[in-house]
């Protein structure tokens, strides 16, 4: 929270009068149910009724569901309510791992779920590159000496903030087959194409849409890194005649590692789970070449006409295991470089 | 440095604020920002242009600019405007007359200054439209008022009420459980804290059907609630909340208790103002989630009048015909309260989230 917590202390001002009267009675009727009952069970037990809220909202709506999702993806049929689903054991992972060769999903029962998953990794490798990729460099820039660096920050922080949905929008009408990248490209002589109808050109710009949306928010942590780095480290690297180049090999790029490490790890989850940008922006098209696993799962459960629970919470169990892996790995190695 | 007279011209020149030179390594620095700021930047300037085009406007090609509208004038004689065109005369000369109505390849038009002189008759390919910036106001102010299948005061009044109760709510049971999990010493404690902490990386994405289930059960679909109640307990919200509090002097809390103050009381009247900065930290990132959010409220509304701006967005691009002029605007309108508080809460954000590291 560091020391410029006084804006959002202004905003709260602002809303408390308005908020103040309005919880006045709710606040004064649980005082006086709680009275009593704090004098039977005694102060330390209150402590079960403060957690209670969260407890039963999170039991209710997260940890219930988890468990059973087990159930779920061991269930067949369409119904909904789960004394109406037959019990098909592992049928469902049978079906999604019903394939002749993994690597080409055309041989696969549930083509979509492995098409899904293959754009899946692509997708994941190229993003994830080129968000460590981008924000490295943004971060090393923004660390510089430079005039009006909190402009510049903001500026690449900026879409960070802009929901999925409007980011999608926005890139859509700029690569439209009449927009303002054609009109670009035919200034410089290049020829103008429907960007997002194109199977090669497809997965670049979702691709880009997202680095485009979210590098921002790595690119700080990645300056926050930069700048904890104690400045006598380079003050003693200049005086043993280091240049730029080693400067940033052997003083920058070790200490910024752990940091680094973060942000390979946060966009990695955050990739594999990618789905709202896509959806809006291509629809996972042209055909499927855009569609990842987030979307089979939301498709076969919900968009399509026939909703195949089952197999819907079988195809979110193999992502929530990738996730899980990712997590590990991430605690494995993170002990490791803290360690080094 | 240098002392200031022996300084040559060229040397000043290239003098920085730090003593150093200009070099390369600045001349890329800057360039790349400046790339940087227009590739930002640019796509969102150039949605705001557009989005002040009219319907005309939009689908000329190569695009201009800025949104140029034909203008109309109103001619003595006439219920309506009429469109302003430049006529290339048979005898060479240009005249600004206004078309009556359009035959064919003909165009009558009559000479706004003249209206006397009466009709003329000119080939359509003579005639060039006048052309002036003018703002398309009506992209923002049709869907105000009624637009078929784009309810946008009421996809508008949906996600105000959702981003507020949900931030409102899990400000509450958030700070609850943080001041439970914090200050008191009760069996199990340690566990809850775990269980709530181990769900970080576990999105909702992973239990979609199981929780649309629970949803269904209760009869939230296809309800507001549905959106709203799920997501309230964040661990995220918690691990800070918690964090803050356990820096809070117990003193403080006996203190109040000896003075015979409830713990309700504690919690309401001390724990509550002293946790402030985090509890706007946390409402700050709340709205952020609640506003954008749409995987799961695409789930769980399927009846237009309940749609969020941001179901309601998708759904009206989605349209066979995209009206683009309405769906520029509308993007603009939703993007705005978020740059509003970016704008005004800019640098908080972005060192609250360096430092938190969370989003």
């Amino acid at each position: 929270m560091g020391g410029s917590g006084r804006e959002p202390l202004r905003l709260l001002n602002l809303v408390e009068p308005i908020t103040r009267p309005l919880l006045l009675i709710p606040v004064a009727v649980v005082e006086f149910i709680l009275t009593p009952i704090q004098k039977r069970v005694g102060i330390d037990k209150m402590g079960y009724f403060f957690v209670l809220p969260n407890l039963l909202i999170f039991g209710i709506f997260v940890l219930f569901p988890m468990l059973l999702n087990f159930y779920y993806a061991m269930t067949g049929g369409t119904k909904l309510f789960p004394q109406d689903r037959p019990f098909v054991g592992l049928d469902n992972f049978a079906t999604l791992f019903d394939c002749e060769d993994f690597l080409s999903p055309n041989s696969c029962q549930e083509d979509l779920f492995w098409r899904g998953i293959s754009n899946t990794i692509q997708f994941v490798v190229f993003q994830v590159s080129g968000i460590v990729l981008f924000s490295l460099v943004t971060a090393l820039v923004l660390n510089r000496k430079i005039v009006a660096r909190g402009f510049f920050r903001s500026v690449f922080f900026y879409p960070v903030l802009l929901s999925p949905v409007v980011v999608a929008l926005i890139w859509k009408w700029v690569l439209q087959h009449e927009g303002l990248l054609n009109a670009i490209v035919e200034i410089f002589g290049g020829e103008s194409k429907r960007w997002l109808l194109d199977t090669n050109w497809a997965m670049f710009w979702v691709v880009f849409v997202s680095v485009w949306a979210l590098m921002g928010f790595y690119t700080l942590i990645l300056l926050a890194g930069l700048q904890s780095i104690p400045p006598e480290l380079y003050e003693a690297s200049s005086i043993d005649g280091a240049n730029h180049w080693q400067d940033f090999r052997f003083v920058t790029m070790p200490l910024l590692m752990p940091t680094m490490f973060v942000v390979l790890v946060l966009s990695l989850i955050r990739a594999v789970q990618m789905f709202d940008h896509i959806f809006v922006l291509t629809g996972g098209g042209p055909g499927t070449r855009t569609q990842l696993m987030v979307q089979y799962i939301y498709t076969t459960g919900f968009s399509n006409q026939i909703q195949l629970f089952g197999l819907s919470a079988a195809a979110s169990m193999v992502l929530g295991i990738s996730l899980l892996i990712l997590t590990l790995l991430q605690l494995r190695l993170g002990n490791q470089s803290s360690l080094a | 440095m240098m002392s200031a007279d022996r300084i040559s011209i060229s040397q000043f020149l290239s003098l920085r604020s730090g003593g150093k030179r200009v070099n390369t390594a600045d001349a890329l620095t800057y360039l790349y920002l400046t790339f940087g700021t227009v590739l930002m930047f640019g796509p969102v300037l150039w949605l705001v242009a557009s989005s002040f085009k009219t319907q005309a406007g939009l689908v000329k090609y190569p695009p201009p600019l800025l949104p140029y509208q034909q203008v109309q004038v109103e001619v003595e004689g006439f219920d309506e405007a009429l469109p302003l065109f430049t006529v290339a005369m048979e005898d060479g000369s240009s005249r600004e007359l206004a078309q009556i109505r359009r035959v064919g390849i003909e165009a009558r038009m009559i000479d706004p200054a003249d209206p006397a002189e009466g009709e003329i008759k000119v080939n359509i390919r003579q005639r060039e439209p006048v052309e002036e910036v003018k703002l398309a106001w009506e992209n923002y102010l049709d869907p105000l008022v009624e637009l078929e299948n784009f309810d946008f005061v009421t996809y508008l009044k949906n996600s105000v009420l959702v981003t507020t109760m949900a931030t409102a709510i899990t400000l509450v049971i958030n700070s609850m459980a943080a001041f439970a999990l914090s200050k008191y010493q009760f069996k199990g404690r340690d566990a809850i804290f775990v269980l709530f902490i181990s769900t970080l990386m576990i999105p909702i994405t992973v239990i979609l059907v199981p929780v649309f289930l629970v949803i269904t059960t209760i009869g939230w679909k296809n309800n507001l609630w549905g959106v709203i109640i799920p997501g309230a307990a964040t661990p995220t919200g918690i691990f800070l909340l918690r964090q803050y509090m356990l820096t809070i002097p117990d003193e403080l809390l006996d203190a109040a208790r000896i003075d015979g103050a409830s713990e309700w009381h504690i919690y309401w009247r001390i724990i509550l103002p002293l946790a402030r900065p985090a509890l706007a930290v946390l409402a700050i990132f709340s709205v952020m989630w609640r506003w954008n959010d749409f995987l799961w409220p695409l789930i769980v509304l399927s009846r237009n009048d309940l749609f969020t701006l941001q179901v309601g967005l998708n759904a009206f691009q989605g349209e066979l015909q995209i009206q683009w002029h309405y769906v520029l605007a509308m993007t603009v309108v939703t993007l705005l309260p978020i740059t509003l508080v970016f704008a005004f809460l800019q640098r908080f954000i972005t060192t609250g989230i360096a430092t938190t590291g969370m989003k």
